[in-house]
């Protein structure tokens, strides 16, 4: 049976890129599907607190009743990890598809069009990247709380700002190199309207990097949230369960010796982030023929198709992406623009 | 050499030249910010415990009466002057908060960042040296494992095994509150306090209470840098010059260490230069999680007492530092690599 034509550069992938981009799938799906169905997989509700009529213990060191034992408000442990994958899915899903409704519009647009307006966007959107992330998503977060409250979208848009200026980097930098080769440069000639020239040209051309970089970013999203929740900037604790929130409150627990508050929901958070690197490596060498061709002869591990992770968290993806749009640059170069 | 003095000089200044946009921009969008929250600083800090009157005087005084446009000169005026008032809710100028908490902050920092530079740059060394052997590959893994580690729950693991099981180290704050009242703070950074007054007692508590959130914090960043100066050096190490080295016979560590390792280095210090940035963002995470007085704890203590002009301060002096480092880290690499200079 041949497999579809999408699928055919999974089936050629090799040895270890093919392992990451598996061992990635499997760790998001189970994710996933505790995300969805969260309410047949965890024992007890998110905040229940007694059950028949019993009040949890406090605390409870993990037993049969409680396999990942209890917080100090009584919640069962197990249940608000399963629960608090579906809050993650949920911000972690609106975050991607806002930054991308914004960023690759945006950086289409700035690329192809150019001059000023390009220069002025560009200066806006490196000072925001320049920003330190994590404060830029606080500060947001905190001015939408008081008027939207502290919800799953509050806390997507808080992301999204900070992940808007790297779609918009990459997706422009890419068309300013693509815009002058010859079938741009022919589409123009022939008399092809601008529409025409960036929505099926340079579009297709420019958009292969982005499903790695937004689950690269997804990654790096879990972690911003999760950083969010812990400085109480997350969602609102009796909205939903969140990673991030259990952490913060663990964190007293530490020094009393109780490891099942914090340990849980903490590595439900390295998990799922690693999962998300996994898969973007994955598509990565999946999307791009260059790297694929290149591994078969000489496989290597999945990292060297980053080369260049710049400035952590936030800053990774679009360094990476931006370097990878200027292959023919000689390798090693470092372009900060 | 004239030439390349001018040439080097030059590169200053345009550099220079170049952050000021990016200084005002940030510093435009730092005060739209503030200025879309709704209802006046004043209001949302102090409006449940003063009289309407009062309110209104203070409002005055503050010029949040004056128009937008006005207003954002006047920031910027303060900015310049190093004078961004006081806070609302306790009274501290923000200069007072930027110095005594800041100090703090750059203390953990630049431990943290020497933990991440030492840890970074040996294991990407060593995995990039030794490729493809057992030390690669557990060096790579442990740099793609640390990185999905938030900061504050490698901090909680921390605390657990070395302040609950084993009892080795403190969790919690800068120093002993003993020592803290004892301590003659001169420069506000306590390792070096404690050197200067000579008192080896001191120095102990304060270094002790430093090794938890600096190792945490150093080694989240560091997983960056492995792969970064992996790759890099593996670049280097293809290049003619190497090949050639290896043609003379120059033993392979000899290689490594005189004519890969310094060009492999470049670009490791542009991005280690970004990750300071990153680092004032993670800064904010450690001291929550340590009780580490530092500016970081300070914004989300005054965040959730919504005092605006504490927060402000704040942040702009995060904005500003930041654009400075960059520079900084730019003439830094014009200064060892020249192509950088003359590109």
């Amino acid at each position: 049976m041949r497999l579809p034509h999408v699928l055919q550069p999974v089936a050629q992938t090799r040895g270890v890129p093919r392992w990451i981009l598996i061992s990635g799938v499997v760790i998001v799906a189970f994710f996933l599907i505790l995300a969805i169905f969260a309410p047949l997989i965890a024992p007890y509700g998110f905040d229940q607190v007694e059950a028949d009529g019993m009040r949890f213990a406090k605390q409870a060191s993990p037993d049969s009743q409680h396999l990942f034992g209890t917080t100090v408000q009584s919640t069962d442990v197990l249940s608000r990890v399963v629960w608090g994958s579906r809050t993650a899915i949920e911000v972690v899903v609106l975050a991607v598809v806002f930054s991308l409704a914004i960023g690759v519009p945006l950086g289409l647009f700035s690329g192809y069009v150019g001059g000023r307006i390009d220069r002025f966007l560009v200066l806006i959107m490196d000072a925001l990247f320049a920003f330190p992330y994590l404060l830029l998503a606080i500060v947001i977060a905190f001015l939408l709380s008081d008027t939207f409250g502290q919800g799953v979208v509050t806390a997507a848009v808080a992301i999204t700002v900070v992940y808007v200026p790297q779609y918009f980097r990459v997706i422009r930098n890419h068309v300013i190199s693509v815009r002058e080769e010859p079938y741009v440069e022919a589409a123009r000639a022939l008399g092809a309207p601008r529409r025409t020239i960036i929505g099926r040209y340079i579009f297709y051309n420019v958009i292969q990097n982005v499903p790695s970089l937004a689950t690269l970013n997804a990654a790096d999203a879990i972690l911003t949230l999760a950083a969010l929740g812990f400085l109480g900037y997350g969602i609102q604790p009796t909205d939903a369960a969140e990673w991030g929130y259990d952490l913060q409150r663990a964190i007293d627990d530490a020094g009393a010796g109780i490891w099942w508050t914090g340990l849980f929901p903490g590595l439900a958070i390295v998990l799922l982030v690693t999962g998300f690197t996994l898969l973007g490596e994955g598509l990565n060498d999946v999307i791009n023929p260059l790297i694929r061709y290149q591994r078969i002869p000489k496989p290597d591990i999945p990292a060297a198709a980053r080369p260049l992770e710049v400035g952590g968290p936030a800053a990774a993806g679009a360094a990476r992406a931006a370097t990878e749009t200027r292959a023919h640059d000689p390798p090693g170069e470092v372009n900060r623009e | 050499m004239s030439s390349h003095g001018t040439s080097l000089r030059t590169y200053i200044l345009t550099r220079i030249a170049l952050a000021v946009p990016t200084v005002l921009i940030l510093l435009t969008i730092v005060f739209l910010l503030m200025r879309v929250a709704p209802g006046d600083p004043i209001t949302s800090a102090l409006g449940a415990r003063l009289p309407a009157e009062e309110l209104e005087q203070r409002r005055e005084a503050a010029g949040y009466d004056k128009p937008i446009p006005q207003q954002y000169v006047e920031y910027l005026g303060n900015v310049v002057t190093l004078d961004m008032g006081e806070s609302l809710t306790d009274n501290r100028t923000v200069t007072s908060i930027i110095v005594d908490n800041g100090s703090a902050t750059l203390e953990l920092t630049i431990a943290a960042f020497i933990v991440a530079v030492v840890v970074g740059v040996g294991l990407g060394l060593l995995a990039g040296r030794f490729r493809d052997t057992p030390i690669d590959v557990g060096s790579r893994l442990f740099g793609i494992i640390i990185y999905a580690f938030p900061v504050f729950f490698l901090g909680f693991l921390a605390q657990l095994l070395f302040g609950s099981v084993l009892g080795w180290l403190p969790t919690s704050g800068r120093a002993s509150p003993l020592v803290e009242f004892e301590l003659n703070q001169i420069t506000h950074f306590y390792l070096i306090d404690t050197l200067i007054s000579g008192n080896w007692s001191q120095f102990w508590d304060v270094f002790t209470h430093l090794i938890l959130p600096a190792a945490t914090l150093g080694l989240v960043i560091s997983g960056v840098l492995i792969r970064l100066v992996r790759v890099n050096l593996l670049q280097t190490m293809r290049g003619d010059y190497v090949e050639a080295a290896r043609a003379r016979g120059v033993g392979e560590r000899r290689i490594v260490i005189h004519h890969a390792f310094r060009n492999a280095l470049v670009p490791v210090v542009t991005i280690a230069g970004l990750q300071f940035a990153i680092l004032l963002g993670g800064a904010v995470l450690t001291e929550q999680t340590f009780n580490w007085p530092g500016i970081g704890s300070e914004l989300i203590r005054y965040l959730d007492q919504r005092d605006y002009i504490a927060v402000q301060g704040i942040i702009t002096i995060f904005a500003v530092f930041v654009v400075l480092i960059s520079v900084l880290i730019d003439i830094v690499t014009a200064f060892i690599d020249p192509r950088v200079r003359y590109s």
